[in-house]
């Protein structure tokens, strides 16, 4: 029996009942990967001996009779620029390919208590700058519904792996849309949690005020466990979240009942890929016959949200970045002086478009811009996050399309950086005003590339993001199609 | 609101990439500066929008300083801080010579 093609929920449950072990599941997923990653390419790494080591040591533990966690013994992959401690973490950078992390990131420290199986770290767009996973140093990952379309990215592996079958679940990170549109591009289902909700102690940094992790999962099932097992308070991290973490599972219910959706104008306009319009107009016709009220609200400060995002994004990001100076961690190339061994490092080791945002940021903090850019930013980005505000005072949710279009083909934007930053109209905004988001499949098109349906909360609302989504999910049946990945 | 989209100058690029020390090739300097044009015309969009009694906006969270009690208390072991310095010497980062003789 195959089994690199059921939830974990399903896996969980199997192994609770003895039917399947831990090492025969990670070895089922391993010879997945084997199928797979050849034309998918989503990791960097593939941690094959410690994966079935940790296999072994949950299945003592099932054997034992201890009482077994969610993931336990279930196989998942890391986003590349989550720290792990003895671990490469590269971000899918040069500047960090023999970067070998001291320490655990919070999340992964939170996770190891339910003791589930590391296959490896995911491939992403360098520092992930990026939307299609073309910005890796590395290789670019290949979308597994067709290996000649982009996964979407940042978290391209994370999504096309979980898509393929060569991980059960993966985490990410989304700066910008970085979990929600890969999964949209991948047609499985990614959270970007509210800012401060997870720990970002050990998320190698790129945007701080916009950073999250968050979970690539099969279904809205898995999504809320794996949310509940990374979410919480962390002193290492002083904007995390103080607010007690509900009991997500309680959300799985099938519920919507009353429960008031806001669709906003400004993101159905003219031009919008038709295949994607009716995918997401017939899902909400779906909840409204559940016994959702809809109503159209207006968010006016949309139009405005990719250029705001652009400035502050890479504002944050060339500060950030900044770290990177051939001294205390990552690659150095030698110059003459000092000041030569820093500018040919960073020359050397950085690709294009993490050198492009540098360049951006730098532009807009310098003397004689700031107040025309950054700060100008800053105050759309107020109005943009009262836009919410407001909206939610008349609805719980907003549902939106995830992205634009289905899965472009892999070189089709890369030569043209504002086109590709476009795509990013629907996503932005959320991180841009702290908000919960998930992505699910909702559809697919002509061509058989998935359509990814967005849920955006209240802050600190996750449960009520994840009830609308699993009452969704449960009326349909896309999330239950795999990938046919040729060999 | 005026625009303040103005041409990107080769000196400001030049300038810029001093200040992230990162070179730019002179034949790629073209091809940086068309791509930093396009890119301010379409934020100058921003230009358009009236903000004059608007605070900026740089954390969603109402962000002040945690402090805790300044206690010794574990830290990371100093072999596994350098473990990923590109150069050490004696338990320190190596650099090349900023002060002359």
């Amino acid at each position: 029996m195959r089994l690199y093609n059921k939830s974990a929920h399903e896996l969980h449950d199997l192994l609770v009942k003895k039917e399947i072990s831990s090492v025969e599941l990670t070895k089922d997923v391993l010879a997945r990967l084997d199928e797979t990653e050849n034309n998918i390419q989503a990791y960097i790494d593939v941690t094959r001996e410690t994966a079935l080591q940790e296999a072994e040591k949950a299945d003592k533990n099932i054997a034992a009779g201890e009482a077994i966690s969610y993931f336990e013994g279930i196989p998942g992959a890391i986003k590349d620029n989550i720290c792990t401690k003895g671990v490469k973490t590269t971000c899918a950078s040069r500047m960090l390919e023999n970067f070998v992390p001291p320490y655990n990131a919070t999340v992964m420290e939170k996770l190891q208590t339910e003791r589930p199986v590391i296959l490896g770290k995911a491939n992403m767009d360098e520092f992930a700058m990026g939307g299609s996973t073309e910005n890796s140093a590395f290789h670019p990952t290949h979308n597994p519904w067709n290996a000649d379309c982009v996964p979407g990215g940042s978290s391209g592996g994370s999504a096309a792996a979980v898509a393929a079958g060569s991980a059960i679940w993966a985490l990410g990170s989304d700066t910008g849309g970085s979990i929600r549109q890969p999964a949209s591009f991948c047609g499985v289902v990614g959270m970007k949690p509210t800012y401060g909700r997870v720990s970002r102690y050990g998320l190698v940094a790129f945007a701080s005020s916009l950073d999250q992790i968050g979970p690539l999962t099969r279904d809205v099932t898995d999504c809320a466990h794996l949310l509940q097992a990374i979410a919480g308070n962390d002193k290492y991290d002083s904007t995390s979240s103080a607010s007690e973490v509900p009991d997500y599972t309680k959300s799985l219910v099938e519920d919507v009942k009353g429960l008031k959706i806001g669709i906003p104008k400004e993101f159905f306009v003219k031009g919008m890929d038709a295949e994607v319009e009716t995918a997401v107009r017939d899902a909400i016709r779906k909840l409204e016959s559940l016994g959702a009220n809809v109503q159209e609200i207006s968010l006016p400060h949309t139009e405005y949200a990719i250029s705001v995002y652009y400035l502050i994004a890479p504002a944050e990001a060339a500060t950030n970045l900044e770290r990177y100076d051939g001294v205390s961690y990552g690659a150095r190339v030698d110059g003459v002086d000092v000041v030569d061994m820093m500018t040919k490092t960073r020359s050397e080791k950085f690709g294009e478009e993490v050198k492009r945002r540098i360049l951006i940021g730098n532009y807009a903090l310098s003397a004689g811009y700031y107040d025309a850019y950054y700060l100008k930013a800053l105050k759309v980005r107020r109005l943009i996050k009262e836009d919410y505000d407001k909206a939610f005072g008349q609805v719980d949710v907003i549902v939106t399309p995830t992205a634009p279009t289905p899965a472009y083909k892999i070189g089709e934007m890369s030569n043209d950086p504002l086109k590709m930053y476009l795509q990013d109209i629907y996503t932005v905004p959320l991180n841009l005003a702290g908000l919960p988001g998930i992505s699910l499949p909702c559809g697919y098109s002509g061509q058989k590339l998935p359509i990814g349906l967005q849920i955006i909360g209240k802050p600190l609302d996750e449960a009520t993001v994840l009830r609308t989504a699993y009452t969704y999910e449960q009326s349909q049946s896309f999330h239950k199609e795999m990938a046919e990945v040729k060999a | 609101m005026v625009s303040i989209v103005a041409k990107v100058s080769k000196e400001d690029l030049e300038m810029v990439a001093v200040l992230s020390r990162l070179e730019v090739p002179e034949q790629d300097k073209e091809k940086h500066l068309r791509q930093l044009d396009s890119f301010l015309q379409y934020v100058d969009n921003l230009s358009t929008v009236n903000t004059d009694t608007v605070e900026p906006l740089a954390h969603v969270l109402p962000i002040h300083n945690v402090f805790r009690e300044d206690e010794v208390r574990p830290s990371l072991d100093r072999e596994l801080a350098l473990s990923n310095a590109p150069l050490k010497e004696d338990g320190y980062f190596k650099v090349p010579k900023i002060l002359e003789d």
